[in-house]
């Protein structure tokens, strides 16, 4: 890093939240997706004020600037591919009020999303989004990405939340977008603009977010399926019965097979679909709904249905949901975790599609997710260091893409488009919806200084390159 | 600007590295669920102070991007050790033998002319008295003087290690009361069981057990053969070598590791039981250590399948007869080794449940290690207060009077933070959990 860059950041942030040196710089250089890319120099802004300044100097000096909260995203988000600044967001976490009159939360972007559950749980009131990092996690890098969960079918995504934010633009300004208000027309919905912009719009340094009454009750029951297909009658069944599960997982045979041999918990290696389903809201109506899902699945074909009968069987059901993740890394260090999405009539010709890819290319390839609302969650586990094998996932992750489009879905349903996904937007969005949205980028950021490298692909790139 | 930077280390010693600990940090998916579990990345809020951020730095390290010393030194350093990232792992990453690969890594790489800054106390403690037990004792026996003669007071008083060392005044004012060498149970003894003998054990005193708080070993082992053990307490028996391992002593926590397999062979007893976290994390970790020196290994496996915690036998054996009733609110502090490598979180936590009258009340934070970290807190007195201040905030939270843990180190630890505090804590009192079991059962 140039002297005198250095001086002039020095002259905004104390000397104590600037680094410099190699160890650190290589503990930034990474999340939990795929890649390592070394910053010139990490920051830990405290504050709106000090990160305008940053961003700044970054216009004034070209410095790429990459906010980072956690660094749990799963498609690149916060890495500094072009090298530059990385702004830790994590001490901005000052703020967490929970406005019981109005059923909000004001909050700091560097506030773990638990802490948000927990304390509007306190206050009877509840946030639905929960990505399954959501103890780790920043609210700032979900609201960013627009991360979601499996509540999404029944209380939708993030977006649907964010009602407010305190904006650090690309070229430094501050700026508020929305309000406390839930109903709010005021000119163009910059909000829902810069939720999901994963990081290339602005920084967010203060979120205004809505909150429900909180679900007096819930409980689980999963079901066995010998056929996928039926699995996938079920799904439809249930939904267009009138019942609205707060959650409705899958699981594939893979899956059912590798948490067995990882740790043996009497799940059917047979099947080729495990569904584990929750129901929340007032306790009578659960009881019955919960007995109405469960006729359903029978009569779909389930070979074994179990509704929890105390709370310690309900987490049992879970815990075979929650085994899925340590038990396939198992099968090789290197995780290729996607989630593309599709509409859930089309979830048994999704299955089906990624069966046929994981015989073509001969991978290990586990399908979880979120099946309530077409959101899959396909994994390739591989070794990074067998080039071979590389070579082969690469063309499975773009055939996962070609499926997932070609059945009327997306590229990404919760994780972001980042830098893996980024060679196929115009597949899904065309040349000209492409166009619009890095027209929007260059007026926000004309001299591509937040996050570059991100989203849009790189000159010449159309397929994802995992080695070289 | 990508471009790996070459590191000093020679060929050898990265590939070392790399053949010990690659494969280990390459199972880590950094999603880093294990940050809200580490004590020093909350306290110190940066990347290089988290259970991901030195699994990466040592992956960088075995893949010669970055220099031994200068740049992994001290991210690892300043790793407690607790282990909590490996209690909140969802895929399994071996931290713990990763750190101990690093220390040994990093303590090799020294250049010849830097190996004495190791400081001197260390090299004093590792190298010249914790593994010679007689010398041990002495310590005992000079630090039972020392209080006995008011010595002691006059120190406190002229506040004269306040001045030279903030550090080892705090650790001297937390030193338990000692008793008089004449009371310790010798070695080599065998103590039948009080009426029916349900059980043979072997008893690991351990070093700074046996030495500064004898009394305690001598509670334990009343406790176990009032529970109907038999107990045996092996001649030769030495330190764990658990700080050896943390100091990247290998060589040294192998030797010690062999000794004590060899001493506790002949008691063919059926449990090898102590009555500290850390020692007996160490032992249950000889099958590790000695995976790979095959006259040893399947004697360390046997080894470290027989060794228990104290409070794993009592509970097992239980319940105690208890004489008399507790009066006041107790808390218990999980020793980390305890919680994160044995896996013992629930036996302390029902003994003390079961105590006549006893009013139990749970922490916030209970399971977030103390900072005693072995030596961590004279290494590094600051980031330890540090998160010790924060853990007596929480403790004040629970009105308890007596806060229990199942380690010295963690014992001194709570001492030293409840003398921090000043008056509003001085009627806290900082227990081990036989202390308490034993008082309730009549024991003196």
């Amino acid at each position: 890093m140039e002297k005198g860059v250095l001086d002039d950041l020095s002259r905004v942030i104390p000397g104590d939240r600037i680094f410099l040196d190699l160890a650190e710089r290589y503990c930034y250089s990474y999340d939990a997706s795929f890649g390592e890319y070394l910053p010139e120099i990490v920051i830990q802004p405290k504050n709106a004020k000090e990160i305008s300044e940053v961003v700044k100097l970054a216009n004034i000096h070209k410095i790429p600037v990459y906010p980072r909260g956690s660094g749990t995203s799963l498609s690149g988000g916060p890495l500094p591919v072009k090298g530059g600044m990385v702004l830790d967001m994590t001490l901005l976490r000052d703020k967490l009020i929970i406005d019981r009159e109005n059923m909000l939360a004001i909050v700091s972007p560097g506030v773990i999303t638990a802490n948000i559950h927990k304390k509007a749980e306190e206050a009877g009131l509840f946030y639905p989004p929960d990505p399954s990092s959501s103890n780790v996690a920043t609210i700032g890098g979900n609201l960013l990405e627009n991360s979601s969960g499996p509540k999404g079918l029944k209380y939708g995504t993030t977006k649907e939340y964010v009602i407010g934010l305190e904006v650090v633009t690309p070229t430094g300004e501050i700026i508020r977008t929305g309000g406390k208000t839930v109903k709010n027309v005021t000119g163009y919905d910059l909000t829902r603009l810069i939720v999901g912009s994963e990081g290339t719009l602005g920084i967010v340094t203060e979120a205004i977010i809505r909150l429900i009454p909180k679900p007096q009750s819930k409980n689980t029951f999963v079901a066995h399926f010998n056929h996928l297909i039926d699995s996938g009658h079920a799904i439809t069944s249930i939904l267009s019965s009138g019942i609205l599960p707060s959650a409705l997982e899958l699981m594939d045979n893979a899956c059912i097979r590798a948490v067995e041999s990882y740790r043996p918990s009497g799940l059917p290696l047979h099947a080729e679909a495990i569904l584990i389903i929750e129901i929340d809201g007032h306790p009578l109506a659960i009881e019955e709904e919960i007995i109405k899902c469960a006729d359903l699945c029978r009569a779909e074909g389930a070979s074994y249905v179990k509704i929890a009968e105390t709370e310690e069987e309900r987490q049992t059901i879970w815990s075979a949901r929650k085994l899925v993740s340590p038990a396939i890394t198992q099968m090789g260090p290197t995780k290729i975790s996607e989630d593309a999405t599709v509409p859930r009539s089309q979830i048994p010709a999704m299955m089906e599609r990624l069966n046929q890819i994981r015989e073509k290319y001969e991978l290990n390839l586990v399908v979880f997710g979120h099946a309530g609302d077409g959101n899959l969650h396909p994994n390739i586990i591989t070794d990074k260091r067998n080039i071979t094998e590389m070579k082969k996932v690469e063309l499975a992750v773009s055939e996962i893409f070609e499926a997932a489009i070609e059945l009327g879905g997306t590229l990404s349903g919760e994780h972001g488009i980042g830098t893996l996904k980024s060679p196929y937007m115009e597949m899904e969005l065309g040349i000209t919806g492409v166009n619009m949205m890095k027209k929007i980028k260059e007026a926000w950021d004309p001299n591509n200084i937040l996050n570059p490298g991100k989203i849009f692909p790189e000159k010449g790139q159309t397929k994802v390159v995992l080695v070289t | 600007m990508n471009l790996p930077v070459k590191s000093k280390e020679t060929n050898a010693e990265v590939q070392n590295l790399y053949s010990d600990a690659y494969d280990w940090t390459n199972q880590c998916v950094k999603c880093g669920y294990c940050l809200p579990a580490c004590p020093t990345y909350e306290s110190m809020g940066v990347e290089s102070a988290s259970p991901r951020g030195r699994i990466n730095l040592v992956k960088m390290a075995a893949e010669g991007k970055i220099d031994f010393q200068k740049d992994l030194a001290q991210p690892i350093d300043l790793c407690l050790g607790c282990r909590a990232c490996e209690t909140a792992c969802p895929v399994g990453v071996p931290y713990g033998h990763i750190l101990e690969a690093a220390k040994e890594a990093i303590e090799n790489s020294q250049p010849a002319n830097q190996k004495n800054k190791m400081t001197k106390m260390k090299k004093l403690a590792l190298v010249h008295l914790f593994p010679f037990p007689k010398r041990m004792n002495r310590v005992g026996s000079v630090v039972h003087l020392y209080q006995k003669t008011g010595l002691s007071k006059l120190i406190r008083r002229s506040n004269v290690l306040q001045k030279v060392s903030p550090a080892l005044a705090h650790l001297e004012q937390a030193l338990p009361t000692t008793e008089s060498s004449s009371k310790r149970i010798r070695k080599g003894t065998i103590i039948p069981a009080k009426g029916e003998t349900k059980l043979r054990v072997a008893f690991f005193t351990g070093c700074i057990m046996d030495s500064m708080m004898s009394r305690i070993n001598r509670l334990t082992i009343e406790l176990l053969t009032l529970v109907g053990c038999e107990v045996i307490l092996p001649e030769n028996q030495n330190c764990c070598g658990a700080l050896h391992s943390h100091q990247g002593e290998t060589k040294q926590a192998k030797e010690l590791a062999k000794s004590n397999i060899r001493a506790f062979m002949q008691a063919e007893a059926d449990v090898i039981v102590n009555n500290a976290g850390g020692c007996g994390a160490s032992l249950l970790e000889y099958e590790h250590l000695l995976a790979n020196e095959h006259e040893w290994s399947g004697a360390a496996r046997d080894f470290s399948k027989k060794s228990k915690d104290i409070s794993q036998i009592l509970y097992q054996l239980g319940p105690l007869p208890f004489t008399e009733e507790w009066q006041g609110v107790v808390s218990y502090q999980d020793s980390c080794h305890l919680r994160n490598v044995q896996k013992v979180q629930q036996e302390p936590r029902s003994l003390l449940q079961s105590i006549p009258g006893i009013s139990y009340v749970e922490m916030e934070g209970y399971d977030r290690c103390c900072a005693s970290g072995g030596i961590y807190n004279l290494l590094h007195f600051d980031e330890s207060m540090k998160i010790l201040d924060e853990k007596m905030r929480n403790l004040k939270e629970t009105k308890a009077t007596t806060i229990v843990t199942v380690n010295p180190g963690c014992q001194m630890q709570m001492s030293i933070g409840i003398q921090r505090e000043g008056a509003a804590a001085n009627q806290i009192k900082s227990m081990h959990l036989v202390e308490i079991l034993a008082k309730a059962c009549g024991l003196d």
